[in-house]
């Protein structure tokens, strides 16, 4: 009964959305603050119904239903819980209803928060959240049920595919929809200030704290699906340029625009209209990397099911709401007044650098994702751009990023000495210029575009932290002065600081996967020893091993490290037993600067298993960088000027650049 | 002029709309040439019945170039290269078959009735991993050389005169022979 109850109030959901997304819309243009009232109830009662529906989902999975087609072709009753309920997202309905879930639940998120929101903003944006609401559950009912049901009911499932039954992987879809989904906020908020035709540094303080906590998920959804590719694709690699990886990497790379362009609306009150493209553009690419993977317009090595009247019916959504956002883009931006003004070389002005390389970026990854298709519509043939593409395009653009990335937070707002600020870019000019000694020592040279990696990663690393160290004086005041000025530094100080030297961390772990990775295949024998970088393993033989739904086979390897021994590594291949599948299940030892990493294959026949090593330096940091972002991310979340509801104080005069005391502590430069 | 330019990305928009929507009236897997020089798409997939070894990415990278046969019993085609791919086993390279779109038992009857040539065998009765590989007619043969890329993709049967022109020049390119 649960799944028709399920299904009943996703019904019931779509409802609440039409009259959420009619109502306080109308009532803000008349005036009526009754209608506009609607809204926040309303939005809750939403978040509940679609709550109970996708409970009801994971209940059926976890007691194993199998008279839900659903759970049928997605579960198996000896499949351990967290698979159970990570299987619920693990295919396209499912993933759907977590989506309009995670939708309803932001728009709930602000009529709970929201409570000194301006009454006719806070209408229109939960208005605009509806409508998006609306499209999806329409989408979900009419094409994509996940409650139908199958009679009679098999005895036992289908199990889910073995890559998917892997923690990375379920925790994977959540955060990544969080993040598109979170850019939802940023979209309506736009949305909202484009029908009130009104922009300033109140309206960016309200959408900034949405706007970074969906980058956060975000960027933790990217770092874990791209962590996951490596340890279970058995590749080694963590990037491979798929369209359904450059459709999370697009949003991410507009997203992290927006958040820097909200700062410059939120100091300056400039770039206002810019900022606006911006959150259309970013929840537009959110849409598009979210649908059009599962529409067949687009074919990627891990799309969902193509299901071509899914296909019109997602592209005639996203017309509507992009195409429809666009135009009241078109058509109100131009009435918004231009704010302050700024010298090329100040903080704006590398803030909009930053912006125009982000976005610059974003449009060469989409272009690399669609080229196949406009050329194929062309008739011009068929082709497939790759990872050669990508490298040609997009890490040029990183290049000038990164470099203007340290500078930028040296500037001062309005006019920046530019001669001053080089001078004090010296130091960490010096240290990108050691790390680079110190690779090239270590690898014998290196390729030149390993250099030029390990000087970036330096350049932003060092950077970030000189940045810091300035602020809190130190070395140059008491120890004990600096620690007060460190503890007293505002929390979205610390979070640029962590989030830019995680991504110095990022890219070094990149350049030294990409460019100095070790890696061998070959067929050996118990008693065998195989060697890689300056490992030596020593093969102990294969035992077989039982798992809850699966049966494997289990290598045994010591590792020995000059003569010493450092640990056992044991890879498995493992074999579904209800699914049929066979599933390599790496082994991976990290010393914390570089990985070895182990994948088994098969038995020859003759006693002889085909073995991949590889030996990754520096890829840790990859990860370890992905999780420091994240975290500044978050420290920059508690900041206490996003959490004051500024704008309640600040309605009657909106266009007041910033209240002196919140805005001098961090920018007291 | 600068109301134009506020217009603009609802113009590139519509543009890109009429591009997606001429897209979905084409296939997108019919790319021969897409996942050349790339790693196989990973994917594993079961075994026919009676045999324990099925297939999947990492098996396709041994170290040793390997031929990959999409094949079905209803495929009459198939039947036709049969005696090439059972050369190919003789001499040493390794075939792998996917089973495409078939039933497994008539799959088992078939490969009992023409003879199996192939080393493993992975079922895909959805044709789901066929798709991944841009599969668009039985039979299809990719040569993937020992780090698992996509080094070839043959259309149709193989004839004897294919092996010697097309297939063996990139298996012996690739390290094998």
């Amino acid at each position: 009964m649960f799944p028709e109850l399920g299904h009943y109030a996703l019904v019931l959901a779509l409802v609440v959305a039409l009259v959420q997304a009619g109502l306080p819309l109308a009532g803000a243009q008349r005036g009526e603050s009754a209608w506009m009232a609607v809204a926040g109830p309303a939005a809750l009662a939403q978040f509940g119904l679609i709550g109970f529906a996708f409970a009801t989902l994971i209940q059926a999975a976890i007691v194993s239903d199998f008279s839900v087609l659903n759970v049928v072709q997605n579960s198996h009753s000896t499949k351990p819980l967290l698979y159970k309920i990570a299987g619920v997202w693990g295919n396209h309905e499912g993933s759907m209803v977590l989506w309009v879930t995670i939708l309803a639940g932001f728009g709930a998120a602000v009529a709970v928060f929201g409570r000194s929101l301006p009454l006719p903003l806070k209408a229109r944006v939960l208005a605009v959240q509806a409508m998006i609401g609306v499209g999806f559950l329409l989408f979900i009912l009419a094409t994509s049920d996940p409650f139908a049901r199958v009679d009679p009911p098999p005895l036992d499932g289908d199990d889910l595919n073995p890559l998917l039954q892997d923690p990375g992987l379920a925790l994977h879809p959540p955060f990544l929809y969080l993040g598109y989904v979170g850019f939802s906020m940023a979209f309506s908020f736009a949305i909202a200030a484009l029908i009130e035709g009104r922009v300033d540094p109140a309206w960016a303080r309200w959408v900034r704290p949405w706007t970074l906590a969906a980058w956060t998920c975000l960027t933790l959804g990217v770092a874990l699906g791209s962590w996951w590719a490596y340890y279970t694709l058995g590749w080694g690699g963590w990037w491979f340029w798929d369209p359904v990886e450059n459709a999370s990497l697009m949003p991410w790379l507009a997203g992290t625009a927006l958040l820097h362009s909200a700062i410059v609306v939120e100091k300056r009150d400039a770039l206002k209209s810019w900022t606006l493209l911006l959150a259309i553009l970013t929840f537009s690419l959110s849409l598009i990397g979210t649908f059009l993977v599962r529409s067949g317009v687009l074919s990627s090595v891990h799309a969902f099911a193509v299901d071509p009247a899914r296909g019109v019916f997602i592209l005639g959504l996203l017309t509507v709401t992009i195409g429809g956002s666009l135009l009241l883009y078109g058509l109100r931006a131009p009435a918004l007044k231009a704010g302050g003004l700024f010298a090329p070389i100040s903080r704006e002005g590398a803030l909009v650098l930053n912006n125009l390389l982000l976005a610059t970026a974003t449009a060469t990854v989409l272009m690399g994702t669609l080229y196949p298709l406009f050329l194929d519509v062309l008739g011009a043939g068929k082709v497939s751009v790759g990872a050669p593409f990508f490298n040609a395009t997009f890490v040029p653009l990183m290049i000038p990023l990164v470099t203007a990335m340290v500078v930028g937070p040296f500037l001062s707002w309005k006019r920046a000495d530019w001669a001053g600020v080089l001078g004090r870019l010296a130091v960490v000019g010096a240290l990108a210029t050691l790390a680079v000694l110190v690779a090239c020592w270590q690898s014998g040279g290196g390729p030149v575009m390993a250099l030029v990696g390990v000087a970036l990663a330096a350049w932003a690393f060092f950077g970030a932290w000189l940045e810091w160290a300035e602020r809190i004086a130190l070395f140059r005041a008491p120890l004990r002065v600096s620690l007060r000025r460190a503890a007293g530094l505002p929390a979205a100080a610390w979070g640029m600081t962590l989030a830019h030297a995680g991504l110095g961390l990022a890219i070094a772990g990149m350049t030294g996967s990409s460019f100095w990775v070790s890696e061998r295949i070959q067929v050996i024998h118990p008693g065998d020893t195989v060697e890689i970088a300056d490992y030596h393993l020593s093969f102990q033989g294969v035992e077989p091993v039982v798992g809850p739904n699966y049966d494997a086979q289990r290598a045994t390897f010591v590792v020995t490290q000059d003569g010493r021994k450092v640990g056992l590594l044991a890879p498995e291949r493992r074999h579904y037993t209800v699914t049929g599948m066979p599933l390599s299940h790496a082994a991976i030892r990290t010393t914390g600067t570089a990985d070895l990493y182990l994948a088994l294959g098969d038995e020859d026949g003759t006693g002889g298993w085909t073995l991949r090593l590889y030996h990754h330096p520096l890829v840790p940091w990859l990860w370890l960088g992905c999780g420091v972002m994240v975290f500044g991310g978050l420290v920059s979340l508690g900041d206490r000027r996003l959490r004051i509801g500024a704008p309640s104080k600040r309605r009657r005069r909106p266009t007041v650049p910033l209240v002196p005391a919140l805005a001098s502590s961090d920018d007291s430069r | 002029m600068s109301r134009w330019l506020y217009a603009l990305p609802a113009l590139v928009f519509a543009a890109l709309v009429a591009y997606f929507a001429a897209g979905l009236t084409r296939d997108p897997h019919l790319v021969p040439s897409a996942l050349i020089d790339k790693p196989v798409p990973s994917f594993a997939l079961p075994s026919l019945p009676g045999s324990s070894v099925g297939l999947d990415s990492a098996a396709l990278a041994t170290g040793q170039p390997q031929l990959l046969t999409v094949f079905a019993s209803w495929c009459a085609p198939c039947r036709a290269e049969q005696p090439v791919l059972r050369h190919l086993a003789e001499i040493g390279v390794p075939v792998r078959g996917l089973n495409y779109k078939d039933r497994p038992e008539d799959a088992v009857a078939w490969l009992g009735q023409y003879g199996n040539p192939f080393t493993s065998i992975g079922v895909d009765r959805e044709g789901r991993v066929a798709l991944d590989f841009g599969v668009y007619g039985v039979p299809e043969t990719f040569v993937i050389d020992g780090q698992g890329r996509i080094r070839y993709k043959h259309i149709g049967p193989l004839t004897p005169d294919d092996l010697e022109q097309e297939i063996m020049p990139i298996i012996r390119k690739y390290g094998g022979f």
